[in-house]
């Protein structure tokens, strides 16, 4: 395929300095994108665990789960929709503190939401600094439509990886499509390898 | 290419080896300058299963990379990368029946217009009703088609001389009066702008429909 007869960039340049993913152009905005109605969790309900190929499951609540350690990663997000947003700020816990002493017997994830909605992640996408469950964005409470009570993030796979409204990491031996995987979209979903869709 | 509104059109697409789609599925389309530079957006196909070659309807964004491009300057006999289809979440298909409730704002009725005319293709005898927000019936797309099914019309900004249906955004009461009631579980589709789908979504739920018989898609960015 040559070129797009009468097609040219309408957009201003790609600022100096920032690489995009293949594919990927830039938005001031935060776009939303659902399957279905948005959740709605009340925090005396809320609840994270981590459950399965593990030496010892674990649980916490709204309140024991504010008391982790924090941080306040800085990070690029990329949506298999195409639009990427830079230097987005959130606060949460790392998963590499969740799973502090867990002990993983596994070496994938199938990640939980409150609603129903899964995907899968190998436990080496979601350790090392890699991984964090967010509650706060842009220095204010992660809104419903956002995910909150709180989301997973996990920046440097495409952000249908990054599952809203959270509840659980179910460690599993043998990787399995989640939700979107299982209707179309890639088991892994690197934008770098520009990995949208199943086949890529 | 069939102009739907003044800002709006529909493009026919021939895809050699096309693999054929499901009623409420999307495809990639990739446009490449001569300098190497390239933007790719995905479009809901207008068209029915049946018909066996994809269309889409495209709306003009003002700031839009891609979509000027395909409403203003493509013609007849252009060649685009494309890429699908893709998604199967967002379908409906005339063997899982109905009542089927579309709810769709602006070119929210894009992926709706597939799954009635793949209704009206595959002789299915499921009710079907779709609720249609726009801004004033020039924005409507396939106007004289959606004559012939089942639609209630909401205006936002102006409705037509001697108007006397709904002329406001869609909202609890509207969607009591309009649509299947929750005893009916109807399989509910809702498509457009982000803030439209979450309002009209969390009022469904208000009203009683299983979270779980609603399906959304959302069009655009939202702050």
């Amino acid at each position: 395929m040559g070129f797009t007869r009468g097609f040219r960039r309408r957009h201003p340049e790609t600022p100096a300095g920032v690489e995009l993913p293949p594919g990927q152009y830039l938005t001031d905005g935060f776009p939303v994108l659902s399957a279905g109605p948005t959740p709605r969790v009340p925090l005396d309900e809320w609840e994270f665990t981590i459950t399965g190929s593990v030496a010892e499951e674990r649980r916490w609540s709204w309140e024991e789960f504010q008391a982790l350690p924090r941080e306040t990663p800085t990070v690029d997000i990329h949506c298999v929709t195409s639009w990427s947003k830079l230097g987005t700020e959130w606060e949460g816990v790392s998963v590499d503190t969740l799973l502090d002493g867990v002990e993983p017997l596994g070496a994938y994830t199938m990640v939980h939401s409150y609603g129903g909605y899964t995907t899968n992640l190998a436990i080496e996408d979601i350790t090392d600094g890699k991984a964090w469950v967010v509650y706060g964005y842009d220095g204010e409470p992660l809104s419903a439509e956002h995910g909150g009570p709180a989301r997973l993030l996990v920046p440097h796979l495409y952000f249908w990886k990054s599952a809203k409204w959270v509840r659980g990491i179910d460690v599993i031996d043998d990787d399995e499509p989640g939700f979107w995987e299982s209707l179309g979209y890639h088991d892994r979903g690197d934008p770098w390898l520009e990995q949208r869709y199943q086949g890529d | 290419m069939i102009r739907e509104t003044p800002t709006a059109a529909t493009l026919v697409l021939g895809v050699d080896g096309w693999p054929g789609h499901r009623a409420g599925q999307h495809l990639d389309v990739r446009l490449t300058a001569e300098d190497g530079y390239t933007a790719q957006r995905s479009y809901s196909i207008a068209s029915a299963p049946e018909d066996g070659v994809p269309a889409i309807t495209v709306e003009r964004l003002d700031d839009g990379e891609v979509s000027p491009y395909l409403v203003d300057d493509a013609r007849a006999g252009d060649r685009l990368e494309v890429r699908g289809p893709v998604g199967g979440w967002f379908v409906w298909d005339a063997s899982q029946g109905g009542p089927l409730w579309l709810i769709g704002g602006g070119s929210g009725v894009v992926p709706l217009m597939s799954m009635l005319r793949h209704r009206q293709r595959a002789g299915s005898d499921a009710q079907a009703r779709l609720l249609l927000s726009a801004r004033t019936p020039r924005d409507v797309f396939y106007r004289a088609e959606l004559q012939a099914f089942d639609v209630t019309y909401t205006y936002t900004r102006e409705a037509p001389a001697g108007w006397t249906g709904y002329a406001r955004r869609v909202d609890r009461a509207m969607l009591a009066e309009a649509g299947f009631p929750p005893a009916a579980r109807p399989r509910i589709f809702v498509c457009g702008a982000t803030g439209f789908v979450e309002g009209v979504a969390a009022e469904l739920v208000g009203l009683g429909h299983g979270a779980d018989r609603i399906r959304t898609e959302r069009f655009g960015a939202t702050g």
